[in-house]
């Protein structure tokens, strides 16, 4: 048994595996299934200011080794999430990262001020949601945006901050850079990619929105050449997710520079997907006699520890 | 509209498969702990194989000794590789899930349409226990009409129609028992089937005050309630006049009175 004790931004994790935001809920329905506990921590359906009815239906539609999803953002606000969600939360023995979306730059700081003061350990700045009309991609893909965004998040706030990239960009570790300059203190990426899915039937596109975000195994190659690149330009902290199904992916990651790794769609294949990471990582470490998980970090790259 | 029990994953062998009729399959799959929780109007969500990310959502048939039933048509890729299992193969099926039907006293009306027939079995089985109970079951046309004689001993009038008029009345479930309804002859409509037919069906029981629970349906994505996929518009006081509900978690029975169609 290798240790798997990681420290992401300050904060503590019983191991690197967490779970997406908009994957999990709050936990709890999972929680059901399993112990919850036994996971790193989990990322929080993303929150905004006020509460949204997000996108009308359909949201979700498979494609080949994913899915598409245009959910929209429906969540409860933050001051209900503060109040009623937070206060469970707290009870559990993992650490609670908050996704927070906003549509304007007072809208974002308010709702961080709300959600810092409910006691998350980490809040994961949303800034690539690619199904919303205001905000969301559109801040994410403008480095003087996404390095402006941070900075006045980062003041009104203490919870470490990371800022969630979009791969939806032509230099993604142009914009992390932006986000640390701005005053974060780690990344995570990648959000969904942009795509879209036309009905057979009414030779139309599938959701309202037209575009909607991929996620899932299909997306994994580009996440991983995301995290290398990111963690190689910036050398930032990261939570790297995109497509993970077991513990050989979450390997992968972290060699290329990820400190967490996050399952997000697998989940709705397996729920308990976050387990078999956990497993499948723990059981990579000890074959190839690796007493450490944080020895693999960033191990890929040419300045990386040899393990 | 009440949850029971929890849910799992369970491993189900198949122990019973039949081609129903046309690409419609009727499937019995053993399983302890499905057997013992699962109820009427609820739905499991299956992995149909290792090449789909996304699990099928099917609604629950029967419950039996020793599990479930559950009835289904492809639809698409992972609908047909479900249709190639065999008796002997084990399913991983996620559930029981959802809010099933709240049986409730005095006379009913059980109405369903299409493939939506099959999740109203079960709740005939509870709903004719110790009350009178009607069953109108619609049809596209004759070769389609089935579990006609387990519904016939599960109610008090069983009356069938297709599209096509081929069998029984020449139009849907509904037009069937119309009159029926409207003459004030149920305290209890249970419903399953097209949107247009739950939309008309909504349109008499609102005017009428009769009470009314529909089974709905929406691309889903976790089936527990934690994406916010499966979303439905039900009514609401706030400012937009609606919000959205979620047929896994909070369906996939829901008032029809609240919801907006």
């Amino acid at each position: 048994m290798a240790n798997l004790t990681v420290n992401y931004l300050g904060v503590e994790f019983k191991n690197p595996v967490v779970t997406a935001s908009g994957t999990f809920g709050f936990g709890m329905e999972y929680n059901e299934l399993y112990p919850i506990e036994k996971l790193g921590g989990i990322t929080v359906k993303g929150l905004t200011l006020n509460e949204r009815q997000g996108n009308p239906a359909p949201r979700i539609f498979e494609t080949s080794a994913g899915i598409l999803n245009s959910v929209g953002l429906q969540n409860p606000g933050v001051r209900y999430f503060a109040k009623h969600i937070m206060p469970k939360l707290k009870e559990l023995d993992l650490k609670i990262i908050a996704n927070v979306s906003g549509s304007t730059f007072s809208d974002y700081v308010e709702a961080c001020k709300i959600v810092d003061a409910s006691g998350v350990d980490i809040i994961e700045l949303n800034v690539s949601c690619p199904n919303v009309k205001q905000g969301g991609a559109a801040f994410g893909t403008n480095p003087d945006t996404v390095f402006e965004i941070t900075k006045l998040v980062k003041e009104a706030i203490s919870t470490p901050l990371c800022i969630k990239l979009s791969p939806n960009v032509t230099d993604i570790a142009a914009i992390g850079q932006a986000a640390m300059d701005g005053g974060a203190d780690g990344l995570s990426l990648i959000n969904t990619v942009s795509g879209m899915a036309i009905d057979l039937k009414t030779r139309k596109p599938v959701f309202h929105n037209i575009v909607a975000g991929l996620s899932g195994p299909c997306v994994k190659p580009i996440a991983v050449r995301s995290v290398y690149q990111t963690y190689q330009r910036t050398k930032a902290p990261i939570i790297g997710m995109g497509g993970i199904a077991n513990g050989n992916d979450a390997v992968e990651f972290m060699a290329a520079g990820a400190t967490l790794v996050s399952i997000g769609t697998m989940n709705f294949k397996d729920p308990f997907t976050p387990l078999k990471v956990i497993d499948g990582l723990n059981a990579y470490l000890d074959q190839n006699g690796i007493a450490d998980v944080n020895e693999m970090i960033g191990c890929a790259h040419p300045t990386g520890k040899k393990i | 509209m009440e949850h029971l029990e929890k849910y799992q994953v369970a491993t189900a062998n198949i122990i019973k498969m039949t081609n129903l009729c046309g690409t419609i399959y009727d499937v019995t799959v053993e399983n302890e702990y499905l057997a013992k929780a699962s109820r009427c109007g609820q739905f499991v969500h299956i992995d149909c194989g290792d090449e789909f990310v996304l699990r099928r959502p099917i609604s629950i048939c029967e419950v039996t000794d020793s599990g479930i039933r559950f009835i289904f048509d492809v639809r698409g890729k992972g609908t047909k590789r479900l249709s190639e299992k065999q008796v002997g193969d084990s399913l991983d099926i996620l559930g029981p899930l959802g809010n099933g039907f709240a049986v409730r006293k005095g006379k009913s009306l059980i109405l369903g349409g299409g493939i939506g027939v099959y999740p109203l079995y079960e709740l005939a089985k509870q709903a004719s226990k110790e009350n009178p109970c009607d069953v109108a079951l619609g049809f596209r046309t004759k070769e389609l009409v089935t579990l006609e004689d387990e519904f016939k001993t599960k109610c008090d009038n069983l009356y069938i129609a297709t599209d096509d008029g081929s069998y029984g009345f020449h139009g849907n479930a509904l037009q069937a028992v119309k009159e029926k309804l409207e003459s004030g002859a149920y305290e209890t409509v249970y419903a399953c089937g097209p949107l247009p037919m739950l939309k008309a069906l909504k349109e008499i029981t609102d005017r009428n005050n009769i009470f009314c629970q529909i089974s709905m349906e929406e691309r889903m994505g976790c089936g527990i309630g934690a994406c916010l996929c499966c979303n439905i518009k039900v009514e609401d006081d706030g400012e937009e006049g609606f919000k959205h509900l979620h047929v896994c978690k909070d369906g996939p029975v829901f008032n029809a009175k609240e919801v907006l169609l």
